[in-house]
């Protein structure tokens, strides 16, 4: 029954679009898209107002707030938290990333079940995700300081360096690696321009500009989902959240950030 | 020059790897082993996909610089392995060719079994002039038949570089459209037609 009704919107989307592009070149209402959006303010401070609500409000089995969770700077310290991470954390023995830690104490503080929390990491229209909005609100408090990301101890150094292998490893049915696109300076994909990963610039430039309301999904996209949908059109298979793999990887895009003003949430195409 | 550069690369990655007590190649395989349990399959895209092929696996130790002997073995043995059509008719039509060429759709998890792929060339090639939204990862492919003509032996050159450009250059950017199946051979042959025919738009 499903399938007709979704083929019927297929069409009726692609010939909506086709006659969108004979009217106005598709990048210049791209364009203005994008200004009418800023023009607005960034969507992104809604996400971060839902945050901060669903940060200081007690949830779950435990009926606690998240404002005794560690970000690494100390409970509750949200301030400058975020330009840190990933970063190891002695309670866990682990390295973790902004999203990781955040279901990290929602599982000890506030008594939910991991499994239930990242079940639908990414929202939609109906499905707002509590993640994204708690991860637009931590990253928010960082606005404006440098990134200072250690690789310091053993396993954050291990981290980097397992992610460094993940951002250089070809595989897949199309032979892609993250350093096929973001490998060289002034490399694009139809138009879009592809940040240059590998240089302290580049690298810089694209973190601290991420997480960022995506203009194109009408929804704010944290870290955790940039990578899933570059894995995506990698042609791999699916990263699980907040997995070690991910974070790793992470580690490796934030430490190459280091000393850039972080500037986020941002917002995007 | 190139050797120079290579052993001042892999100098640099052994340092680095002397800060974690981790050899280049052990982050590797701890970096693939981490891959294969925090990935899961999801619809077409199957875990499988991280077992790595001898080409790849090939690009990825010696950073996409491969000695002389091991790209020339790997090279020859690709090559073989490339199937030209028996009718031994490489042009087809270069209208179908230029859909081919911008549609990006493919073997991702969220394109649905069975549905056709695309050739995804625009995403990285300049073709005709009249698409200004091109991507830059791959050189400009406009006017390539007119720079190389149209003969059988470019015919061939050009059916074989879509089929598998790793049999050509090992650790080329490239995807092996043919090699993997993504493409089928009547798609691969619009895809020559886009390239060389006196009529395409690329050649205008």
């Amino acid at each position: 029954m499903r399938k007709p009704h979704l083929v019927a919107a297929a069409a009726l989307a692609a010939a909506s679009w086709a006659t969108l592009a004979q009217d106005k070149d598709p990048t210049i209402a791209e364009i203005e898209k994008y200004r009418e959006m800023l023009a607005d303010g960034n969507p992104a401070e809604l996400y971060e107002a839902r945050g901060e609500e669903l940060w200081k409000t007690r949830r779950g089995p435990n009926n606690a707030s998240l404002e005794q969770c560690d970000l690494g700077l100390g409970p509750g310290v949200v301030k400058g938290a975020y330009a840190r991470m990933p970063r190891y954390f002695a309670d866990t023995d682990k390295v973790q990333d902004l999203e990781s830690r955040l279901v990290t104490c929602m599982t000890t503080l506030q008594g939910f079940k991991a499994e239930d929390v990242t079940k639908r990491p990414y929202g939609s229209e109906d499905h707002k995700s509590d993640l994204e909005a708690l991860t637009a609100y931590v990253v928010g408090q960082s606005r404006g300081m440098k990134m200072n990301v250690s690789t310091a101890h053993p396993k954050e150094r291990e981290a980097f360096e397992i992610g460094k292998q993940i951002f250089y490893h070809r595989g897949g049915p199309y032979d892609f690696a993250c350093a096929t696109c973001h490998g060289e300076d002034g490399k694009r994909i139809r138009l879009q321009d592809l940040p240059n990963l590998t240089t302290r610039k580049g690298a810089q430039l694209a973190y601290t500009a991420w997480p960022a309301y995506r203009v194109s999904q009408g929804e704010l996209r944290t870290m955790q989902w940039r990578l899933w949908d570059c894995f995506r059109q990698q042609r791999f298979p699916e990263p699980k959240y907040g997995s070690d793999a991910t974070v790793a990887l992470t580690m490796y895009l934030a430490a190459s950030a280091n000393g850039g003003v972080y500037n986020g949430p941002g917002i995007k195409r | 020059m190139n050797g120079k550069l290579i052993i001042l690369g892999l100098g640099a990655l052994a340092l680095a790897g002397c800060a974690t007590g981790m050899s280049e190649a052990e982050s590797r395989q701890k970096a693939l082993a981490m891959m294969k349990r925090d990935f899961q399959s999801r619809g077409i895209a199957g875990i499988d996909r991280l077992n790595e092929d001898e080409v790849q696996k090939a690009c990825n130790e010696y950073h996409n610089n491969p000695p002389k002997e091991v790209a020339e073995r790997l090279q020859t043995a690709q090559m073989a392995a490339i199937k030209f059509p028996a009718d031994g008719q490489l042009l087809g039509d270069w209208k179908e060719g230029e859909k081919l060429a911008q549609s990006g759709r493919g073997m991702t998890w969220s394109d649905s079994p069975g549905s056709p792929n695309g050739g995804n060339c625009y995403n990285c090639h300049q073709l005709s002039p009249k698409e200004l939204s091109y991507g830059t990862i791959g050189p400009s492919l406009y006017r390539y038949g007119k720079i190389r003509g149209n003969s059988p032996e470019i015919q061939r050159y050009t059916y074989g570089r879509i089929y598998n450009a790793k049999a050509y250059s090992l650790c080329s950017n490239m995807p092996r459209f043919g090699h993997v199946g993504a493409l089928t051979e009547q798609q691969i042959k619009h895809l020559v037609a886009l390239l060389l025919d006196p009529q395409s738009p690329v050649n205008h």
